[in-house]
């Protein structure tokens, strides 16, 4: 099987910890990992931000660069909905690159849903001793509807209990340019987010995008909380490390 | 758009001064999550306990499809049956024709005074405001209107009017009203309410009301309460004026079984309300109450430049609030800070499509694009999609500021160019390095990142990027 990695624009420049902890549990599992440098950004801030033609440049690119691949891989729920649902709309008005699109969709993986029906979670040996919570980000929850798949994978982990955060459909206010554009109301959405991740008192908060999580540990970083902010592929990473 | 309103508008303050206020206000917020709570917590139950939510869903929604389709054959159908019936039908392409209806109507009856039944269509005309001004006495008999009218608030939830209030506020406003100091017990503020309006139904000329759904085979009127204040409304007075909007229509008594089953159970998770009337026509002869004529005003005023286009789904909406309820940016600024008569998800698609985008750019992009209001739906009308065709539209037509135009395009060019994307990343390190802290993080950003780092640290991209690792030792590990 050739599997690709798509890293995403922002675990690439700021999170790339993050794709390395995704190549090396993938190896670790017996799946050879090839990055094509071609992939750049999946064109999210552009089409959420209205801005169309300019997302379907993004999307043409990032569809050259995962050509001839059997699996593309992405540690973010959010970026793999944009390829999954919206590429095929996107450019829905060339028939050529309708059909593309489509297929790059029918390859696309989350990390977690790669995990969980690609391979045998039993292969997951890993150790993590602490409480945690997940975060569900929105485009990967109601978007994808993977509700389940990155709890399945953290419930592998020894030693680790994950706790339900209260509140956990509820969307932690990031929303792309929506964070800058409209600060202030993700600035409450974040703190009320933050509420209920102190009332599970864990010591790690788990997402499976790292979007909601810099706008979450950015919050809680200014208010000088100590929680740690892991990606699903961390946690695994850091527990299979022995 | 009325003169009243056109002023209003121009004195309603920034999206962003609204959405402070709303903030900054001491209670709001408490208030809303509450409520918001309870209500969609009651959905919740009401799903499970009916049983194959999904499928109500799909049938709710070929039902609206199919009547917004052929909406002019129901409307011809509704009219004729009201006409059947004994009731008029005007029809009003804008506000102003609503206005001048109501004028007429209320001249030639030499009304005094209005009791009204809780209406958002009303509410799109200001008709309250335009009244008063004609010396015409307008009573507002659903509690939660009640109250918002005594505060001269606009209502802030299509379903909960005064979302906003609380306890303390209520007893204040109704105190004053009573001109006596009334205690906070529920009990003594219903009372005083129940006995304010009894009279108020007894001595109005005019009932005015909305219409939740117009039965086209027969002609019939639906309200949907839990007052029975919409009964007092059209039974007591003379005469009775409805305001609908034109796509509020049920094909058949078959449809409005799945509507209403539909509405209750999303608005507030009740399998009914305590009230649901059908009115047919006005007095018969014969017949001991009901008012003497009964017109019914068709309302356009803007919802028929949604037909044939992307948006027409956003006519199947049945006003049932659910994604208001859901909504997690409702959640922390309440309904007024909306600014339009609609808040909320359906609120920020609604008001630009009916009122174009001047003074509400801003609408659309007041989401953060979750999908829980989709979800929540109960005609499955995509929200949250319909936001982002709206913010097409606006860059379409150049609404956005052209710096945010100009860095999209530049953003188009480096998605296209892996070795120019990775040098910027690269700048964005180097540039950012002397603005951050020891571990890399930056507290105040700099023009557009200001809008990040005002609430939230910013973490500065890494010295080394993944291409950049990949390329130095991650490849060859493998």
């Amino acid at each position: 099987m050739q599997v690709a990695l798509f890293i995403t624009c922002l675990s690439d420049v700021f999170y790339p910890s993050v794709g390395m902890s995704v190549v090396r549990v993938l190896r670790r599992l017996g799946v050879e990992v090839d990055f094509p440098t071609e992939q750049t950004c999946c064109g999210q801030p552009a089409f959420n931000s209205g801005y169309r033609q300019d997302a379907a440049k993004a999307a043409k690119q990032m569809i050259r660069a995962f050509e001839g691949y059997d699996a593309v891989i992405t540690p973010s729920g959010s970026c793999a909905a944009m390829v999954r649902k919206e590429y095929p709309h996107l450019l829905n008005d060339d028939s050529e690159w309708k059909e593309r699109a489509q297929s790059l969709a029918d390859r696309c993986y989350e990390f977690s849903e790669f995990l969980v029906s690609r391979l045998s979670l039993e292969m997951i040996d890993a150790r993590l001793e602490g409480k945690a919570t997940y975060h569900h980000s929105c485009h990967m929850y109601r978007g994808l509807r993977l509700t389940e798949p990155p709890l399945q994978v953290l419930s592998q982990v020894q030693g680790l209990e994950v706790v339900n955060l209260p509140y956990h459909e509820d969307c932690c206010g990031f929303g792309g340019t929506f964070a800058v554009k409209m600060s202030e109301i993700s600035q409450e959405m974040a703190d009320e987010k933050i509420q209920h991740l102190e009332s599970t008192e864990a010591d790690y908060l788990i997402g499976s995008d790292m979007s909601c999580l810099m706008h979450l540990g950015g919050r809680i970083r200014r208010k000088e909380k100590s929680v740690e902010i892991m990606h699903v592929a961390q946690v695994l990473d850091r527990g299979m490390m022995k | 758009m009325s003169i009243e309103q056109q002023i209003s508008r121009k004195q309603r303050p920034p999206f962003h001064d609204r959405t402070k206020e709303a903030i900054e206000h001491p209670f709001l917020q408490k208030a809303v999550r509450y409520t918001q709570d309870r209500l969609r917590g009651g959905k919740k139950r009401a799903e499970a306990e009916i049983g194959n939510w999904e499928e109500w869903r799909l049938k709710a929604e070929a039902i609206r499809r199919h009547t917004v389709e052929h909406l002019d054959v129901y409307l011809d159908q509704f009219t004729t049956n009201v006409e059947n019936a004994g009731g008029t039908v005007h029809f009003a392409d804008t506000s102003q024709e609503v206005l001048d209806l109501v004028t007429q109507i209320v001249r030639k009856k030499e009304a005094r005074s209005i009791v009204k039944s809780k209406s958002m269509v009303s509410e799109e005309v200001d008709l309250n405001h335009v009244m008063e001004q004609q010396g015409v006495e307008v009573v507002e008999s659903d509690l939660g209107e009640y109250i918002v009218q005594l505060a001269d608030e606009a209502p802030s939830h299509i379903i909960v009017p005064a979302i906003h209030k609380n306890r303390q506020e209520i007893t204040r406003l109704f105190s004053k009203e009573a001109g006596k100091l009334l205690s906070e017990e529920t009990a003594e503020l219903t009372a005083f309410a129940r006995k304010r309006m009894r009279e108020k139904f007894l001595q109005a000329d005019i009932g005015i009301t909305g219409c939740n759904f117009g039965v086209a085979e027969s002609g019939s009127v639906v309200l949907v309460t839990n007052e029975g204040n919409a009964r007092m409304s059209t039974t007591l007075p003379d005469t009775h004026i409805v305001v609908m909007g034109m796509e509020r229509i049920a094909p058949r008594w078959r449809d409005l079984d799945v509507l209403l089953t539909m509405l209750t159970r999303s608005a507030t998770g009740q399998k009914i309300t305590s009230y649901v009337t059908a009115l047919t026509g006005p007095r018969r002869e014969g017949e001991a109450d009901g008012p003497k004529e009964m017109h019914v005003i068709v309302v356009d005023n803007g919802r028929s430049s949604m037909l044939g286009t992307g948006y027409q789904d956003v006519l199947h909406c049945i006003r049932c609030g659910a994604c208001i309820n859901v909504c997690p940016v409702y959640r922390q600024i309440g309904g007024h800070a909306y600014g339009g008569v609609y808040p909320g998800p359906i609120g920020a698609v609604l008001t630009p499509l009916l009122e174009g985008f001047e003074g509400w750019t801003e609408l659309p992009y007041a989401s953060s694009l979750c999908g829980a209001c989709t979800d929540a739906c109960p005609v499955r009308i995509p929200l949250h999609e319909r936001l982002l065709d709206l913010r097409a539209d606006e860059v379409e037509t150049k609404q956005t500021p052209w710096s945010e135009r100009l860095a999209f395009k530049g953003f188009g060019v480096l998605a296209e160019h892996p070795e120019w994307f990775e040098k910027a990343a690269v700048m964005g390190h180097w540039m950012g390095k002397p603005l951050a802290d020891q571990e890399g993080f930056l507290q105040k950003g700099p023009g557009p990142l200001k809008g990040w780092t005002d609430s939230r640290d910013l973490p500065i991209p890494a010295k080394t990027s993944f291409r950049k690792w990949w390329r130095k030792e991650g490849k060859q590990d493998g």
